[in-house]
């Protein structure tokens, strides 16, 4: 008996279906409460090729709503545990593994490569990262967000359809994640599956896609709404025309005058801008640190704290710089508004 | 007139609740609703708000009796 009977019997699906899905192929990008139900089901619909791209390694604080991962993963790298354990969930199904951020200069060639877009991610940038370079490659995406006990979930870029800035034109500042919010791990559960299943019904070719609409679910007051959303070609057009927007949110820091030094990564947000704002992401440390005035005092600083401080440990101790100042409560305290 | 305004993510946190019917004089956008609406809640990016009315995005149409106007702010988490 086929492993994909129980599917195969639906009209919807059917062999011709089940072909479909096998030549199909899904990047998941971003594998955490959202891709992890989502690469789940899809693994086991038997999809022919799943990317599992993630940067980020396993926290012990994943574990209540990250379904793909167990105690003994903590430290690991989502995306390769991932791989590993879809495989033994489905062996004929092929997985890429992406263990690096989708970036402005990767996102549309990886993404070329696949037919649909699964959004798993937890921030602005890379959603509309996610959008930009689906409109270049013409590509549909499935997207998904959550805040606290809420969730919006589409379609974007299907068949010509609205996309993400036809809703939300710009970015905004209020990058909120669920560290900061909290959330009951039902709820990512919820929409990534829906997620999944808007995936299946684009491979398939079948049913009603989410296109055109947004999907509003609240889990706590169990309540659903549906608004209609329209094209705004001037959006896409503008993409079409000149490539993919960055969305580097800018803010500006307190003092002008001080020297600032941002360990984080380039694609972290927001990005202080001024004359005396370094960017020298942790890995680049020991190559550049000759850019680092010596003579003055600097305040270093990541998103919270923590990396700077060992920053500041591997500078005095490696390079003998002993004019550096931690920012104690990282970025959002040193911003200017 | 009665408008019904119902309220999304951190909108509706800032508001303290979910929906409520406003009693409106003269004519209003969507817009112009939103703005009161918004005026004394703690949001710091009112502009990133989207309006629909009557479960359809649009933030130019002016109101009318029985509408239903969500305010709704893009969500990030994942």
């Amino acid at each position: 008996m086929s492993r994909y009977d129980r599917q195969i019997k639906l009209t919807e699906v059917g062999p011709e279906g089940q072909k479909r899905l096998r030549n199909a192929k899904v990047l998941i990008v971003g594998v955490g409460g959202l891709g992890s139900p989502a690469a789940m089901y899809l693994t086991g619909a038997g999809i022919g090729k799943i990317g599992l791209m993630d940067h980020d390694k396993v926290d012990m604080s994943n574990l209540h709503r990250q379904v793909l991962f167990q105690e003994s993963d903590v430290g690991r790298s989502k995306a390769t545990v991932a791989k590993e354990r879809l495989e033994n969930q489905n062996s004929e199904v092929e997985f890429e593994v992406y263990q690096e951020p989708l970036t402005i200069e990767n996102a549309e060639n990886i993404i070329k490569q696949y037919d649909v877009v699964l959004d798993g991610t937890d921030n602005f940038e890379t959603k509309y990262l996610i959008n930009d370079a689906c409109i270049l490659a013409d590509k549909p995406w499935v997207f998904a967000s959550i805040y606290k006990n809420e969730g919006q979930l589409s379609v974007f870029n299907y068949e010509n359809g609205p996309t993400y800035r036809c809703v939300f034109p710009k970015s905004t500042r209020e990058n909120i994640s669920c560290e900061a919010t909290g959330v009951l791990g039902v709820l990512p559960g919820i929409l990534g599956t829906l997620q999944a299943a808007e995936v299946l019904k684009i491979n398939l070719g079948t049913g009603e896609v989410l296109s055109g609409k947004l999907k509003l679910i609240n889990m706590m007051q169990a309540s659903e709404q549906t608004i209609n959303i329209n094209k705004h070609s001037e959006e896409v057009e503008k993409i079409r025309k000149n490539g993919i927007a960055p969305v580097y949110i800018d803010c500006d820091l307190k003092n002008k005058e001080q020297w600032y030094l941002d360990v984080r990564e380039v694609f972290e947000q927001p990005k202080p801008k001024g004359k005396k704002v370094l960017s020298i992401p942790m890995g680049d440390l020991t190559l550049r640190y000759q850019e680092i005035p010596n003579n003055q005092e600097v305040f270093v600083f990541c998103q919270s704290g923590k990396r700077s401080k060992n920053a500041i440990e591997i500078l005095k101790n490696e390079f003998g710089f002993h004019n550096l100042k931690n920012v104690e409560g990282g970025i959002e305290t040193i911003i200017d508004g | 007139m009665k408008v019904t305004i119902k309220y999304f993510g951190l909108v509706a946190e800032a508001a303290e609740k979910s929906e409520e019917v406003l009693e409106l004089n003269g004519e209003l956008t969507a817009l112009e609703l939103k703005a009161q609406c918004l005026e004394s809640l703690a949001i710091a990016d009112k502009e990133s708000v989207q309006i629909a009315v009557n479960q359809n995005l649009n933030d130019t149409i002016t109101l009318k009796d029985g509408d239903e106007v969500a305010l709704l702010p893009p969500f990030a988490g994942g």
